[in-house]
């Protein structure tokens, strides 16, 4: 049991509070004054990055409420020297957001990355109806979208980006070589090194850890602090 | 001793200068405590309060008496027509007709009644009378509730209320609230010049408990217990009638402070034997000295409201007539004991 306490000693400690409550600044955000700080996957609206929906149709099959309104038409591309081809074109796109349950089973199964969630909240209207949205409104929500998070520390990069990272440092190999062999060896090509953390792939490989996946731990090290950096800046303004 | 500046010679230019000034007086009053419980009640729960009317939410109780003017007046069918509608200016005036007493400065009385304190008391006793009304005429079984412990919570209050005031009165030796201010002044603790809120701590702490009681405030908001009654006797207002009841009930926080203050804090002079300029200057710093003593009262009504659960009937009732009246009556003992012997 505790030790007795002087009667009414509960009613000062209260005070005591409550006039310490004062004194801390309040919790309240002043909201249209002060924008709120969105954590990075918030679901505020689905944004429509147009150029890359080949009308596949899927989101609007998936779509457990329909709201997803989709208008196609066919245009034949002649291609030179063959048949021509036929390609489908985006007619209309639309979002009925008063329907939308925000489950984002569209954006989930998009498999062409042409929907994203956006954190844009803003868009309340006063009739029922303006809260469908077409496709230009949709596109412009897309420069919204946040950047993707970076990848896990030591993360291996997607196959089909780490060809193209390939892909691009032969390139740039190449032509490095052939300046070289164009100057006759005037000083070190300026070959454009992958941006990494120097000091943690030293590290990494002086512990024994194959190269590729050091410089891939290290990639991510960069990548990460220069996000660190970015936001740091950020947060100043 | 002073006279006041309302002395003028037509005495129709006097009346008119003295209505008006009770008038304001009453109404800024209420709304400069209005606001101060707003803020001082929200930052107590972490909170900002009003922030948007003009700045900060100065202008949040004008605005909302705005807001009031504009709604309808709703009179229930069964209710007594003309007791309702009367109800809340039965409220209200006691109010203004007690700020005509209140000493708010060297001179700045609209009058001296040789019994003012009598008359202060009996006045806002008054104020009772309208949540009666409105809770009868209502014809609303919880308006009746809260008008009914309204009635129950001023009778039992009333009395260590008025006991210790009686104490001050024995102490002063004057029923003159600006007579009890220039006693006070005068007074010394053993040749220290003291207010009378350090000797008479005891009537210091009934009269503002009492004061709390009197005015419906938390914890002691049983006859609006809202978790109760709904808003007891205010249950049926709308629109300005209700807006008067709020009035009086911030008017009335004012008021019992101010009278505090005149009792036991040493009115418009800073400390005791610590003098005013003379003139118009002093009236201005008396007049700010008695309104920041005010503020702090009102401001502690408000923490107390911000920190302390409403209490039940029966504890009310027995914390005043077990404890309060006993200790009042104890006090006057005390008070005219040490008053002869000295």
């Amino acid at each position: 049991m505790a030790a007795p306490s002087l009667p009414g000693s509960g009613l000062l400690k209260g005070l005591g509070l409550t006039f310490k409550t004062m004194l801390s600044p309040a919790t309240t955000a002043q909201y249209p004054h002060v924008k709120p700080e969105l954590p990075p996957r918030t679901r505020g609206v689905i944004a429509l990055m147009e150029e890359n929906c080949t009308v596949c149709m899927l989101c609007a099959k998936e779509c457990p409420d329909w709201c997803i309104y989709i208008d196609s038409s066919k245009e034949t591309v002649p291609v030179e020297g063959g048949r021509t081809r036929t390609r489908n074109v985006l007619d209309r796109f639309a979002i009925d957001f008063a329907l939308c349950m925000y489950c984002g089973i569209c954006v989930e199964v998009c498999p062409f990355d042409a929907l994203f969630w956006s954190p844009e909240f803003e868009y309340a209207e006063y009739d029922i109806r303006e809260l469908t949205h077409e496709k230009e409104r949709l596109r412009e929500w897309m420069d919204t979208v946040p950047p993707p998070p970076p990848l896990e520390e030591g993360a291996v990069p997607p196959a089909e980006i780490e060809a193209g990272i390939a892909a691009a440092r032969k390139e740039a190999e190449e032509a490095a070589a052939k300046a070289k062999a164009a100057a006759e060896g005037g000083g070190e090509p300026e070959a454009e090194a992958p941006q990494i953390d120097e000091e943690l792939f030293a590290r990494l490989v002086a512990e024994g850890t194959p190269e590729r996946a050091a410089r891939a731990k290290a990639k991510a090290a960069f990548v990460k602090a220069q996000k660190r950096r970015e936001r740091e800046q950020g947060g100043d303004q | 001793m002073a006279t006041s500046v309302f002395a003028l010679e037509p005495l129709w230019l006097a009346l008119l200068l003295q209505a008006l000034a009770a008038l304001l007086l009453f109404l800024i009053g209420a709304v400069v405590v209005g606001y101060l419980e707003h803020k001082v009640l929200a930052h107590m729960q972490d909170r900002l309060g009003p922030m948007e009317a003009i700045w900060h939410g100065i202008g949040q109780l004008p605005a909302d008496g705005l807001k009031f003017l504009q709604k309808e007046d709703i009179i229930p069918t069964a209710a007594d027509r003309w007791v309702f509608a009367l109800a809340p200016a039965v409220a209200v005036v006691p109010g203004v007709v007690v700020i005509a007493v209140l000493p708010f400065g060297p001179g700045l009385w609209l009058t001296d009644l040789d019994a003012g304190i009598f008359f202060a008391l009996a006045a806002s006793g008054v104020t009772v009378l309208g949540t009666l009304m409105a809770g009868w005429s209502s014809a609303n079984k919880f308006s009746l509730m809260g008008g009914l412990r309204g009635a129950a919570q001023l009778i039992s209050y009333e009395l260590p209320l008025v006991l210790a005031a009686a104490a001050i009165v024995i102490q002063a030796g004057t029923l003159s609230l600006p007579g009890i201010v220039e006693a006070q002044h005068g007074f010394t603790l053993f040749g220290v010049p003291m207010i009378y809120g350090i000797p008479h701590i005891i009537g210091l702490g009934l009269f503002f408990v009492a004061a709390l009681a009197e005015l419906s405030r938390p914890p002691f908001d049983m006859p609006i217990a809202d978790s109760e009654l709904i808003a007891g006797h205010m249950t049926e207002y709308t629109g300005m009638r209700y807006a008067f009841f709020m009035l009086s009930e911030y008017a009335g926080m004012v008021i019992l402070s101010a009278l505090a203050t005149v009792l036991f804090l040493g009115g418009w002079y800073p400390w005791p034997g610590v003098g005013l300029p003379e003139g118009a200057a002093g009236m201005v710093l008396g007049f700010v000295i008695t309104f920041a003593k005010i503020l702090v009262l009102s401001a502690i009504m408000v923490w107390l409201r911000a920190t302390f659960p409403r209490m039940r009937e029966d504890q009310l009732q027995r914390l005043s007539w077990s404890v309060l009246i006993p200790l009042g009556l104890l006090n006057i003992v005390l008070v005219a004991t040490a008053k002869v012997w000295f």
